[in-house]
């Protein structure tokens, strides 16, 4: 059966207005990034600029000394390594603990589970006090290794959860055969659920990528300088200035967003098909 | 998941009769010992980043909650009991952030369930380059969450801000305005508006999985028997999707408790205190009056709010899971 005509139109119509309420941020975004100063000030506002320059990124990029581009360019690699650190660890441990969970027979199996889960749950505005405190004394604030402690300890309960509902949404039999077959339980696991988990390892590596990016409250408790600081601390700290410069914010949160949005758009099968294990099992 | 367990043959079960016969129970044994270690081996790594991590701060952030701890330094600090605690819950400026934190938590849960449900048919519904449309809902829930909210402060601002250029455009306003400056009810309600601009893309990708898992057959009996969309939506959508939707609204929930960086980075709990939240004030003791115990104290009464939301969500779903046909 055909949907008619009118339900056609009707949510043609709808997908148009949602996508134009969602665009339409990210157009003024990309507007005040690239007009002059004198557009983005004037009142009314001129809604096709005079001036258009891309000086704003050029800061950006190549901005050196004690600039905002080069704080902002310290941030960006701060984030990128923190991320990536977080993820290598935490799906690591995600994988070897969610095959446990999900294939192996131990006592106190849920409660293992739910303890990671509670321990994600935890508000960090619990353990930041006297995480604050340690890290001071051990000399680990304003340092990468530090925040990436503490990510991991966010991003492991969920790697785990995720990774121990994939793995057991594939067939037992696949690996039942390969024991058959003389693997032992790791060579199996390595050989032949891996390969197969290529999609939920992805989604969770991602997952636990974004969830670095995103985080706020203890870089900001945490960091204090170039050296450690990420990106949505630095953004904060741009806006939080006075006499602020919104063009400049504009274009640090264009670029900020473009990592996230480009891997999420890319991997958007990866993503969405991980979330669905998620719904369905969890 | 444990549909997977339980329906693989179990060896190890079968030497957990009364009487097992004693040729097998070594054996039997052996395996599941051998099992047990793997396990324990395989989940060291997590226990360790994670249990390492947590478990010695949550406990002394209640150890602290007793103290009058006032400098990051170590050194010995007083003992006070319950006086953090008291002193806290009788502070008008934490019954105010929790008055925030409600209003939030519960208009921008409610508005992104509402909006996420109707945004998952429609990225369900058979539209054409439904890749792009796809792609064009992803972008809110990547964009950082700081980034959304310095964003939405500056479409925002009262002088150079896009929303009021439109509006007075348009004529639905009449001249500029502060939004996020004078008032403060207005400017905890444009969070809100940033807040579910952001989140209605997530919760609308995860109904969506659900959606998927609800056969199609369903419908064309609904509507070979005579049911309109809209009844077709509340009759089978809407209980089948019942777990989703559960699931959630407790994940968002606990979420929007917590809400800090956006009002950090949108109005920094202002105006007024305006659009402090429970966080922002646990924050505000805890790091700029350098109030260590009242902070823990704060956060302790957090965990616990936030336990019993999450237990009585729980609740809900069982009964609602019971009293489904």
């Amino acid at each position: 059966m055909r949907p008619t005509r009118g339900y056609r139109i009707f949510i043609h119509a709808a997908a148009l207005v949602t996508s134009i309420v969602i665009l339409a941020p990210f157009a003024w975004l990309l507007y005040s990034s690239v007009v002059g100063q004198t557009d983005l000030v004037s009142r009314p506002m001129r809604w096709v600029p005079e001036h258009v320059t891309l000086a704003r990124y050029r800061e950006i990029f190549a901005g050196g000394g004690t600039s905002a581009g080069a704080a902002f360019r310290a941030a960006m690699v701060n984030s990128v390594l923190v991320g990536a650190g977080t993820v290598l660890v935490s799906l690591t441990a995600g994988v070897l603990g969610g095959y446990a969970l999900a294939r192996l027979r131990f006592p106190l199996r849920r409660t293992t589970l739910l303890s990671f889960l509670v321990a994600y749950m935890l508000p960090p505005i619990t353990l930041i006090i006297p995480m604050y405190l340690l890290m001071s004394r051990f000399g680990l604030l304003d340092t990468k290794a530090g925040l990436i402690v503490v990510y991991c300890s966010l991003a492991t309960p969920f790697a785990l959860w995720n990774m121990s509902n994939f793995f057991g949404s594939l067939p037992a039999e696949l690996e039942d055969a390969a024991r058959v077959d003389g693997c032992s339980r790791l060579g199996a696991l390595v050989r032949v659920i891996l390969p197969l988990s290529r999609p939920g390892i992805m989604a969770t590596g991602l997952y636990a990528f974004l969830l670095c990016w995103d985080e706020f409250l203890y870089s900001l408790i945490f960091t204090s300088t170039s050296q450690a600081k990420t990106i949505p601390v630095a953004i904060a700290e741009f806006t939080g200035r006075n006499a602020v410069d919104f063009g400049l914010i504009a274009a640090g949160g264009l670029l900020a967003s473009l990592p996230p949005v480009v891997l999420t758009i890319v991997f958007q099968r990866y993503l969405i098909s991980g979330l669905a294990t998620g719904a369905v099992k969890g | 998941m444990t549909a997977a367990q339980t329906s693989r043959p179990a060896p190890v079960s079968a030497g957990r009769g009364a009487h097992p016969p004693a040729s097998r129970r070594p054996r039997a044994r052996r395996v599941k010992l051998g099992q047990v270690r793997l396990a324990l081996l395989l989940l060291l790594p997590a226990a360790v980043v994670v249990f390492g991590v947590v478990l010695y701060p949550a406990g002394r952030a209640l150890v602290i909650s007793f103290y009058a701890v006032d400098s990051p330094f170590p050194g010995t600090y007083p003992f006070v009991g319950l006086r953090n605690y008291t002193e806290v819950l009788a502070d008008r400026r934490l019954w105010t952030a929790v008055e925030h934190t409600f209003y939030f938590t519960a208009v921008s849960t409610a508005l992104e369930l509402v909006l996420g449900l109707g945004l998952a048919k429609l990225l369900a519904a058979p539209l054409r380059m439904r890749w792009l449309f796809r792609a064009v809902v992803v972008l809110p829930w990547a964009l950082p969450t700081i980034v959304n909210g310095a964003m939405w402060r500056w479409i925002l601002n009262a002088q150079y801000g896009v929303a009021n250029a439109l509006l007075t455009t348009l004529h639905l306003q009449d001249g500029y305005r502060s939004w996020l400056g004078t008032d403060p009810f207005l400017a905890l309600n444009m969070v809100v508006v940033a807040d579910v601009w952001k989140n209605t893309s997530l919760v609308a990708f995860f109904l969506l999985a659900g959606l998927q898992t609800i056969p199609q057959d369903l419908y064309e009996a609904a509507r070979v028997d005579g049911a309109g969309p809209i009844r077709s939506f509340f009759r089978i959508t809407v209980p089948l999707l019942l777990p989703s939707i559960a699931l959630v609204l407790v994940l968002r929930t606990i979420e929007a408790f917590k809400v800090f960086d956006i009002v950090y980075v949108m109005t920094g709990g202002g105006p007024a205190s305006g659009t402090q939240t429970v966080t922002f004030f646990t924050y505000l003791q805890a790091f700029s009056a350098q109030r260590f115990s009242v902070g823990a104290a704060l956060a302790y009464l957090t965990v616990l709010t936030i336990l019993a939301l999450a237990l009585l969500y729980l609740r809900l779903l069982r009964q609602a899971e019971l009293s489904a046909p």
